[in-house]
C-alpha cells in the first residue's frame, strides 16, 4: 500500500466516523430552558374511547401546570412494546412517561437503570390499587403504576351451551370436559384457540399451571426461574390430556387469534364455536367481526376451572395490566402526571370509557358494560391474581415457553420439553 | 481500487476540457480527479461504510457477548452463541428449510418462468395482457400479499371453497396448520410471487438473443423446438445464471413471505434463518444471540455468493466485477 492509497483510506475513514457521529446525534432533551418543561407520553392507545381520554388528561395536566407541555403519541401495542420503547431506552432517547407492561420485561429495564424508582412518591397511590401494582414493584420498590387491570376467562356462547342442554357454566375440569362432549354432540365446535399467534396457546398452558402449582410455587419460580416443581411436568400433562380429547376447531395451529371471521375470537362471535379462553378485551376484539359491528349480545363469562385433587387453587385468576412507567431522566412532572392518571376521578372515566378495568379502589362503580361487570366480579371472587407468566418471566424464557407449549399442541414435543426449553432458556440469561 | 483507477483514467482519456490553458491543465487535472473521484463515489461510499460496513461489523463483535439490549455490552461468553446456535435442533431445521426453498425454487420456478417467457416472447394475441397480469404479484406488497394468502388459505376458507366449487374438494387440505404441508404451501405462495420477475428477466433476456441466428436456424430447416433448444436457451445462459443467483440469496434470506403467513410455525415448520432471527433476537431480547444467528446468515450468504461468482458467472461477468481477481 502506498503513501497515496494509505491518505484516501484515512481520508475515508474520517468521513465515515463524521457520518456516524451525525447520525448518532440525532437526539432530543426533554427540559427546554427558562423552567417550561416537555413530558413526552408513549402509549398503545390508538383509537377512542382511550385515545380520546388520554387526550383529555394530558390537556387537564397541561392546564393545572401551566409550565408543562405534554405529548401524548399512541402507538400500536406490539410495535411500541417489542421494537420502539426498547430502541428507544437502548438509544437513550426514552419518552419520559411510557406504557410499562410489568413483569420480567421491567426487571430487565430496571437492571438496566432506565426506570424512576417512584416509591417514595406514590405510597397513596399504592395503597388505593393494592396488589394489582404489584407486577410493577421490583425487590419492593415501585418503577411504574398500573391504569387497567383485567383477567382471562372462558368467553363462551350462552345460546350454544343451552343448546348442547348445559345449564351451568364449568366449576372444575371434569364438568369442563363433559360439556367439551356435550356440545360435540350437538354438532358444535366446542372450543376456538388462535394458536397461530402461539401465546393464545400458550395461556392454556398458564391456566393449567396456575391450577395445578401451588402460588407459593408459583412465586418462587417467579424470583429464581427454576421450574423443577413437578406440577409444571404435571400442566403439560393434563394440557396433552385435554388437546387428545379434540376439543378445538380444525387448523387451530394455524388460526390467528383476531384477525378476521375465521380467528378464533371472529369464530365465537359468529355462531361457528362456543368459547374461547381471552381476556378482558375479547368483546372488543369480536364485535369488530362481527357483519353488524356489535358486541354479541349472547356471550357469558368464567374462570378457568378448577382442578379436583392438585395443589393450585381453583379460585386463582390470571390475568396482566397495563401501566406507565417513567424514564430515569424524566423531570419530576412524570410521576405527578402518572398520579392524576390513577387519580379516582380518571380512572372512574376510564371504567365508564368501557376500555378496560380500572384499579383504583372506587372507580369499580363506573363499569357499566355487562361483559366487564362480569370480569370484574370474576377478579372480586379470585383468590389472587396471578401475571401472565410470559409476562412474568421475561421474553427469553417466556418465548421459550409458548413455543414449547404450541410445540405441545402440534404434537411434537412432550410435557418435559416445555419445562426443558424454560430452564435451557434461563440458563442463557 | 483497480475500478476507481479505470474510472479515473477513463475520466483524464476524455475529450479535453478546454485547449486554450495547456499549462495550468496538467497542475490541476491531479487535484480535479480526486475531487471527481471524491464527488462521485463519496457519498455512496458513505452510505455504504455507515449501513452495511458498521453493522456487519458492530453484529459481529456482539455475537460474542450475552447481550439483552439494555445497559452496557459486558458479559464476553467467546463463541458459546454459536455453539449454541449451530446445535440447536430449530436453527438447523431452519437452514433445512431455506435450502429445500433454495433446490425448489431453481427446480420448479426455473423451468416454468423459461417455459413461460418462451411463450410470451412468441407472437401471441394478448401479449402484453399476459406479461402484466404474470408481472402483478410481484408488484404487490409482500405484506399485503401475504395476509390475502393467510385469510384465503384458512380451514374452509375462500381457497377451500373454490376447490369445492370446481369439483375439487376432496383436495381439501389444513394448508397452513399441517405442519407437513405448510412449506409447500409457502413454497407455492413464493413461486406466485417471484416468478413473474423471472419470466421479466427471462423476457428481457430474449431480446438480446439475435433474430439472425432463428432466422438462420429457419433457413436450415430447424423446427421450433430445436430453434429453442439449440439456439435461444445457450444464449439465454447469462440470464438464468444472474436469475438463479438472486433466487439462491433469496432464499437464503427468506423472511416477509414467512413471517406474515405463517411466522416461522405451526412448531418450527416454516422456521427460515431469518426468521429465526428474528424471533429470537428481537422478540426473546438476546440480542447477542441473534447477531451470532445474522453473522451466520451472512457467511452463509457471502460464501456462497463467492464461490457462485468465482465458478458459475466467471465468464459471463468477464471484463467487469471479475477483472483483476480471476
Amino acid at each position: 500500500m502506498n503513501k497515496h492509497s494509505m491518505r484516501r483510506l484515512v481520508a475515508v475513514g474520517a468521513a465515515a466516523a463524521l457520518a456516524v457521529g451525525a447520525l448518532a446525534g440525532c437526539s432530543s432533551g426533554s427540559t427546554a430552558g427558562s423552567g417550561k418543561v416537555t413530558l413526552t407520553w408513549w402509549n398503545n392507545a390508538t383509537a377512542d374511547p382511550l385515545k380520546g381520554l388520554w387526550q383529555d388528561v394530558a390537556k387537564e395536566f397541561e392546564k393545572t401546570h401551566p409550565d408543562v407541555t405534554v405529548k401524548v403519541t399512541g402507538y400500536q401495542n406490539e410495535d411500541l412494546q417489542k421494537t420502539l420503547i426498547p430502541n428507544a431506552l437502548r438509544s437513550n432517547t426514552p419518552p419520559d412517561l411510557f406504557q410499562a407492561w410489568g413483569g420480567g420485561e421491567l426487571k430487565d429495564q430496571v437492571a438496566a437503570g432506565y426506570l424512576k424508582d417512584i416509591s417514595s412518591q406514590i405510597k397513596p397511590q399504592l395503597t388505593a390499587i393494592g396488589s394489582a401494582a404489584s407486577g410493577w414493584q421490583i425487590g419492593g420498590k415501585t418503577y411504574g403504576l398500573p391504569f387497567q387491570y383485567g383477567i382471562e376467562g372462558f368467553w363462551y356462547n350462552k345460546d350454544l351451551f343451552s343448546k348442547a342442554g348445559i345449564t351451568a357454566a364449568p366449576t372444575t375440569l371434569t364438568e369442563l370436559n363433559d360439556d367439551v362432549t356435550k356440545l360435540k354432540g350437538a354438532g358444535i365446535t366446542p372450543i376456538a384457540v388462535g394458536a397461530g399467534d402461539k401465546w393464545p396457546a400458550a395461556h392454556w398452558w398458564y391456566n393449567f399451571a396456575l391450577k395445578d402449582c401451588s402460588p407459593a410455587v408459583l412465586k418462587s419460580a417467579q424470583a429464581k426461574h427454576v421450574f423443577t416443581d413437578k406440577c409444571f411436568v404435571q400442566a403439560g400433562t393434563d394440557l396433552q390430556k385435554f388437546i387428545a380429547t379434540s376439543p378445538f376447531q380444525d387448523g387451530f395451529l394455524a388460526t390467528p387469534a383476531q384477525q378476521g371471521a375465521g380467528s378464533s375470537a371472529g369464530l365465537v362471535a359468529n355462531g361457528k364455536a362456543a368459547m374461547e379462553l381471552m381476556g378482558q378485551w375479547d368483546p372488543g376484539v369480536m364485535s369488530s367481526l362481527t357483519d353488524d359491528k356489535k358486541v354479541p349480545s349472547f356471550l357469558g363469562w368464567f374462570n378457568f376451572p378448577g382442578i379436583p385433587g392438585s395443589a393450585g387453587d381453583p379460585t386463582a385468576a390470571l390475568g396482566g395490566g397495563d401501566g406507565f412507567a417513567c424514564s430515569v431522566k424524566a423531570p419530576p412532572e412524570c410521576v405527578q402526571l402518572l398520579q392524576y392518571i390513577v387519580s379516582v376521578d380518571v380512572q372512574k372515566r376510564f371504567g365508564a370509557s368501557g376500555a378496560g378495568l380500572p384499579v383504583t379502589k372506587g372507580s369499580e362503580s363506573s363499569i357499566t358494560d355487562p361483559n366487564l361487570a362480569a370480569v370484574l366480579k370474576g377478579k372480586a371472587d379470585a383468590s389472587y391474581v396471578q401475571l401472565w407468566l410470559d409476562t412474568t418471566y421475561g421474553p427469553t424464557v417466556g418465548g421459550a415457553m409458548n413455543d414449547g407449549i404450541v410445540n405441545l399442541f402440534a404434537g411434537k414435543g412432550t410435557p418435559q420439553d416445555i419445562v426443558k426449553g424454560m430452564t435451557d432458556a434461563a440458563a442463557t440469561e | 481500487m483497480t475500478s476507481t483507477i479505470t474510472a479515473g483514467s477513463a475520466v483524464s482519456a476524455g475529450p479535453a476540457p478546454s485547449p486554450s490553458f495547456p499549462a495550468r491543465r496538467r497542475g490541476s487535472s491531479l487535484g480535479r480527479k480526486r475531487i471527481e473521484i471524491a464527488l462521485f463515489a463519496g457519498p455512496a461510499l458513505l452510505v455504504y461504510v455507515a449501513f452495511v460496513l458498521v453493522p456487519v461489523v458492530l453484529a459481529a463483535v456482539y455475537s460474542f457477548y450475552k447481550w439483552n439490549g439494555y445497559g452496557p455490552i459486558q458479559d464476553f461468553i467467546g463463541l458459546e452463541n454459536y455453539r449454541r446456535a449451530l446445535s440447536d435442533p430449530v436453527f438447523l431445521s431452519a437452514i433445512g428449510h431455506n435450502l429445500f426453498v433454495v433446490v425448489l425454487s431453481l427446480v420448479v420456478q426455473g423451468p416454468i418462468a423459461i417455459g413461460i417467457a418462451l411463450l410470451l416472447n412468441r407472437k401471441l394475441r394478448g401479449r402484453t395482457f399476459f406479461r402484466v397480469i404474470i408481472f402483478i404479484p410481484y408488484v404487490l406488497s409482500e405484506v399485503i400479499a401475504g395476509l390475502s394468502w393467510k385469510l384465503l388459505l384458512q380451514p374452509d376458507g375462500p381457497f377451500d371453497s373454490f376447490l369445492r366449487s370446481i369439483g375439487l374438494g376432496s383436495l381439501k387440505h389444513l394448508w397452513l396448520a399441517d405442519s407437513n404441508i405448510v412449506l409447500w404451501t409457502v413454497f407455492a405462495i413464493l413461486t406466485w410471487k417471484y416468478v413473474g420477475f423471472a419470466i421479466i428477466l427471462f423476457l428481457a433476456g430474449l431480446q438480446s438473443v439475435p433474430a439472425e441466428l432463428e432466422e438462420a436456424g429457419r433457413i436450415d430447416g430447424a423446427s421450433w423446438w430445436q430453434i429453442q433448444r439449440y439456439i435461444t436457451l445457450p444464449l439465454l445462459g447469462p440470464t438464468i445464471r444472474i436469475w438463479a443467483f438472486l433466487s439462491i440469496i433469496g432464499s437464503l434470506q427468506l423472511f416477509d413471505m414467512v413471517w406474515v403467513v405463517t411466522g416461522g410455525g405451526p412448531a418450527g415448520a416454516t422456521t427460515t434463518m431469518a426468521s429465526y432471527m428474528v424471533q429470537y433476537g428481537f422478540q426473546r431480547n438476546q440480542l447477542g444471540f441473534g447477531s451470532a444467528v445474522a453473522v451466520i446468515l451472512f457467511i452463509i450468504s457471502l460464501v456462497f455468493a463467492l464461490l457462485y461468482q468465482r465458478f458459475v458467472l466467471r465468464r459471463d461477468l468477464q471484463g467487469s466485477l471479475t477483472r483483476g481477481v480471476g
